[in-house]
């Protein structure tokens, strides 16, 4: 019976998953230093020491720029484990595979050779180097996104894309999916308990490819349904097409120097990293 | 029976009026009605009698199929088919409070959903503001104004819905079946809050099945018939005692709701 759940039990834990991840906002809610940042000034700090992070070729600055992000997750409550977590579970995967061939295809001399038949592997000291540089500064730009993500709500994020002249048509469109992706996650979620309370037998890999057709079928209706009822929704308080949008952030001394401090550790950290180019 | 005024402008005219979806289905089936300012009319009628369609007719969500519609004397195709700056003038005045408050609520904040009309009327910001504490204030939700819709409770939805039409400041409210699977409590808190808003002289146009709470909310009812059609209209407590009337109009069940 477990076996032949599984698709069922897949769409539901996927659904609750981002419904945990995107939806709770709860560390974005805790009354800490990042959290009460106008998140304008958050994005100005991301984008200032993303580029920092990304330009720079020394491990021993971004060492210091990753001790800067755990300090400000640290003072900022966002759970140590889980950020931590988070970030360098899932690097090593999708960052190794990409660096792993060039580290057979760099300059002398080598830090291993091994034989296989007639090819010969060897790992090159300097192309190893360059791998670690480059997950090290992935596993910065990503802390850094992960830290952003955690202390910003959603529909603050959204609304700092206008700071970067992102369309407030693209900001709107997507705040709009923000919104109505939890409610079908729910439709999902109640369409599942339902199946599940009429389901008394064994059910087959075509039985349930079938159920999950006809549901995203179903949800792709209420889906299109919906969209029309939110267009009159829309219409009937004066949409034609342009929007427009309402700001009620104010930045402060505060952010003010929280930007100007991050724009200084960026600075910093392009300027010194010549004197450490290799090992 | 007949709830028209007479010798003033009425805010909604209605002759005749029919609407069918998708040129097929008749939803609506020539209705005549007349509203005027000032009054607090609620449509009686059972599931799929027209009562949902009627109010989008006349808040110019849908266009009429047959027939003619004129909202403060100015027949609504004009108005909603015209220009940008007409299309404003008529949703400044009349506001509509959709059913299902997920749709009307499509913002990531209450605050951005209550924002949104007066924005779209052109606004300044500080205008906004305004319009939009307002709303939240009469509502009793400006603590929840930075919360995402999905966070809310059923009333509280309900309550961000109504205020996100309130802060236009519209002359004419039409409210979608406003109590709709609330609790009790809920449902007394929001009946209070229409009774307010009738008490400072908004036309008030409320859809329901709920006869308990017409007396609390109108002075007028129209019952629509299985027909689509309006099968009465007059004050709420003479319609609401016409047993056979409510009978036809399938609003009660002689078993369920027996005489006394």
């Amino acid at each position: 019976m477990a076996a032949t759940r599984w698709l069922e039990k897949t769409i539901g834990d996927v659904a609750g998953s981002i419904e945990r991840a995107v939806f709770t906002e709860e560390h974005a809610r805790r009354r800490a230093w990042l959290q009460s940042l106008d998140p304008r000034a958050k994005l100005g700090m991301f984008l200032a020491l993303v580029l920092a992070t990304g330009l720079s070729a020394s491990l021993p600055v971004l060492a210091v720029l990753y001790a800067a992000v755990l300090v400000a997750a640290r003072v900022s409550e966002t759970p140590f484990d889980f950020f931590v977590k988070r970030v360098w579970l899932g690097i090593p995967l999708f960052a190794g595979i990409v660096i792993v061939p060039s580290l057979f295809l760099g300059p002398p001399p080598f830090l291993l050779r091994a034989r296989a038949g007639p090819v010969t592997l060897a790992v090159s000291i300097p192309a190893a180097w360059a791998a670690l540089v480059f997950i090290a500064r992935v596993g910065v730009s990503v802390s850094l996104a992960v830290l952003l993500v955690l202390t910003t709500r959603w529909a603050d994020l959204l609304k700092t894309l206008r700071v970067l002249r992102v369309p407030e048509v693209f900001v709107l469109v997507l705040s709009m999916t923000y919104r109505y992706l939890f409610l079908f996650l729910h439709t999902l979620g109640g369409m599942l308990e339902a199946r599940r309370s009429r389901t008394v037998g064994r059910t087959g890999g075509a039985e349930q490819r079938r159920w999950i057709v006809a549901s995203i079928g179903c949800l792709m209706r209420r889906s299109f349904q919906m969209s029309s009822d939110v267009y009159s929704a829309m219409h009937a308080r004066g949409f034609t097409g342009h929007i427009r949008s309402h700001s009620t952030y104010r930045m402060t001394g505060a952010d003010w120097l929280a930007l100007g401090g991050s724009v200084l550790l960026a600075a910093a950290a392009l300027a010194a990293p010549r004197a450490h180019m290799s090992p | 029976m007949s709830g028209g005024e007479s010798g003033r402008t009425p805010v909604f005219r209605l002759r005749d009026l029919r609407y069918r979806y998708h040129d097929r289905h008749l939803a609506l089936g020539g209705v005549d009605l007349e509203v005027h300012q000032g009054e607090q009319v609620a449509v009686l009628g059972a599931n799929g009698s027209g009562k949902s369609t009627l109010l989008k007719l006349l808040d110019g969500v849908l266009t009429p199929s047959d027939g003619e519609l004129e909202v403060f004397g100015v027949p609504v195709r004009s108005v909603t088919g015209g220009s940008e700056e007409d299309a404003f003038r008529f949703h400044r005045r009349v506001g509509l409070v959709f059913q299902d408050p997920d749709i009307q609520l499509f913002s990531a904040t209450v605050f951005d959903d209550v924002a949104f009309g007066p924005l779209q009327l052109g606004l300044g910001q500080q205008e906004v503001r305004a319009a939009c504490d307002e709303a939240l204030d009469q509502m009793g939700i400006a603590h929840i104004a930075d919360r995402a819709p999905f966070e809310l409770s059923g009333g509280e939805k309900k309550r961000a819905a109504i205020a996100s039409v309130l802060s236009l400041r519209p002359d004419v409210l039409l409210l979608d079946e406003p109590t709709a699977s609330l609790d009790p409590r809920t449902t007394w808190t929001l009946v209070n809050l229409i009774m307010e808003l009738g008490r400072t002289g908004t036309t008030i146009i409320t859809a329901t099945h709920q006869l308990e709470i017409v007396p609390l909310i109108a002075h007028r009812a129209v019952v629509l018939g299985e027909d689509r059609r309006v099968l009465g209209d007059g004050p709420a407590r003479q319609v609401l005692a016409d047993r056979s009337l409510l009978v036809s109009a399938n609003l009660i069940h002689p078993r369920l709701h027996p005489p006394g």
